[in-house]
């Protein structure tokens, strides 16, 4: 039990480390390292990925809502979708059988690791669609230059596809860091150093939303989360303290060249099932 | 400071607090348990489920009575879960002195959800 812990709170704490530095997140790595490496079953894994995937948002949050990047009402409003999306997600997780979970979660791994790859978009919007207006969303954030303005758009698509986050979230026990993301900067048009902040903000609320089920069902046991949980809040505190250098591109792409093999490995893992 | 800096700093200070406290006892069930477990071999191939105590709050705050380490690493995640919530409940009230009704209603809407997902599944 000794070396089991150990080796398990030292890849959680590699993977929280360069899911930090690198934008991916820690939560997602976990999963399929659990049950590819440790021989964890799906179930286990998945829960105490949920629950580290709290323990490092949170953590995240912290700083970048002192810091003034996240923006509070949009963080809440948006929140409504992915708390409903989750509970949605947890219900028809109860309902998958494993193989299905396993090749789900691989597809959606790829597609975040994909996303990883691509450069952080520059556009800053300064006109509020109605709705946005309405619900007074726009805000401001710092930049090197000073304090900047920015308005969002587009925040019924937003919702709904937040709506979809919440689901996978629930049903894979991951943030769904990557898919907020899209949803605020590339459909909202919000500024991406605020999209990730707010991701953070948001990611604890709706992992909390499906944390009954999975609590509820057994899936989160002490002995898998405790070394998981400690490890990812420790690699990933120690990753947002490494300053992103030129080197981080380099590390980003063979991250996510690792992240996407163990995405195929869960897929065949599913396919035949032997996972 | 305006009312919306002041609500960053809440939120931020009770989101610090939650995880540290979850982390502290997570870490403190850990090493007790390790302590008296250190050479089961660990067998998390085939899913049963956690225990029946450990998978409820009623039970969770039982077990911690009789300070089995397994309890308290399990209270320290229901921390964890909580701290979210918190965090909910800290903007539904700060809204609501500032009287922004739309906002005290979404967060409110927001923790209604939280709620009860958690009290239908794990009570």
């Amino acid at each position: 039990m000794l070396g089991f812990c150990g080796l398990v709170f030292l890849a959680s704490a590699i993977a929280g480390f360069l899911g930090s530095l690198t934008g991916l997140g820690g939560g997602v790595v976990v999963t399929p390292v659990l049950t590819l490496l440790f021989h964890v079953d799906l179930r286990y894994a998945m829960g105490a990925s949920l629950v580290s995937v709290i323990a490092t948002s949170s953590g995240a949050a912290s700083a970048y809502v002192r810091e003034g990047f996240s923006n509070v009402r949009i963080g809440l409003f948006l929140e409504i979708a992915t708390t409903a999306g989750a509970i949605v997600g947890a219900r028809l997780l109860t309902h998958t059988p494993t193989e299905a979970l396993s090749v789900i979660f691989g597809v959606v791994l790829l597609g975040s690791a994909y996303m990883s790859t691509r450069p952080a978009p520059r556009h800053v919007e300064v006109s509020d669609d109605s709705l946005a207006h309405r619900l007074r969303l726009a805000g401001s954030y710092p930049t090197a230059n000073g304090v900047r303005e920015y308005g969002v758009r587009h925040v019924t698509g937003g919702f709904s596809m937040m709506f979809s986050a919440g689901i996978l979230s629930g049903l894979l026990g991951i943030g769904s860091g990557a898919l907020k993301v899209i949803a605020m900067d590339q459909v909202m048009r919000i500024p991406f150093k605020v999209s990730t902040a707010t991701s953070n903000f948001m990611i604890g609320v709706t992992a909390a939303a499906s944390a009954g089920v999975y609590l509820g069902r057994g899936y989160i046991t002490p002995e898998i989360t405790m070394p998981v949980m400690l490890g990812v809040l420790a690699g990933s505190l120690a990753g947002s303290r490494v300053l992103a250098g030129a080197e981080v591109k380099v590390l980003r792409l063979v991250f996510a060249f690792v992240v996407g093999a163990l995405a195929i490995e869960m897929i065949y893992g599913g396919v035949t099932g032997r996972l | 400071m305006s009312a919306d800096e002041r609500l960053d700093v809440v939120v931020s200070v009770v989101l610090r607090v939650g995880v540290t406290l979850a982390a502290v006892l997570v870490a403190a069930g850990g090493i007790l348990y390790l302590a008296g477990h250190a050479h089961d071999a660990p067998d998390h191939r085939v899913f049963r489920g956690a225990p029946q105590g450990l998978t409820h709050l009623g039970g969770i705050f039982t077990g911690v009575l009789s300070l089995d380490p397994l309890f308290v690493i399990q209270l320290g995640l229901v921390i964890l879960i909580a701290t979210p919530v918190a965090r909910v409940v800290v903007c539904a009230g700060a809204f609501g002195l500032e009287r922004d009704w739309v906002y005290t209603v979404v967060s409110l809407l927001v923790l209604g959800l939280l709620l009860f997902s958690i009290a239908a599944n794990a009570i």
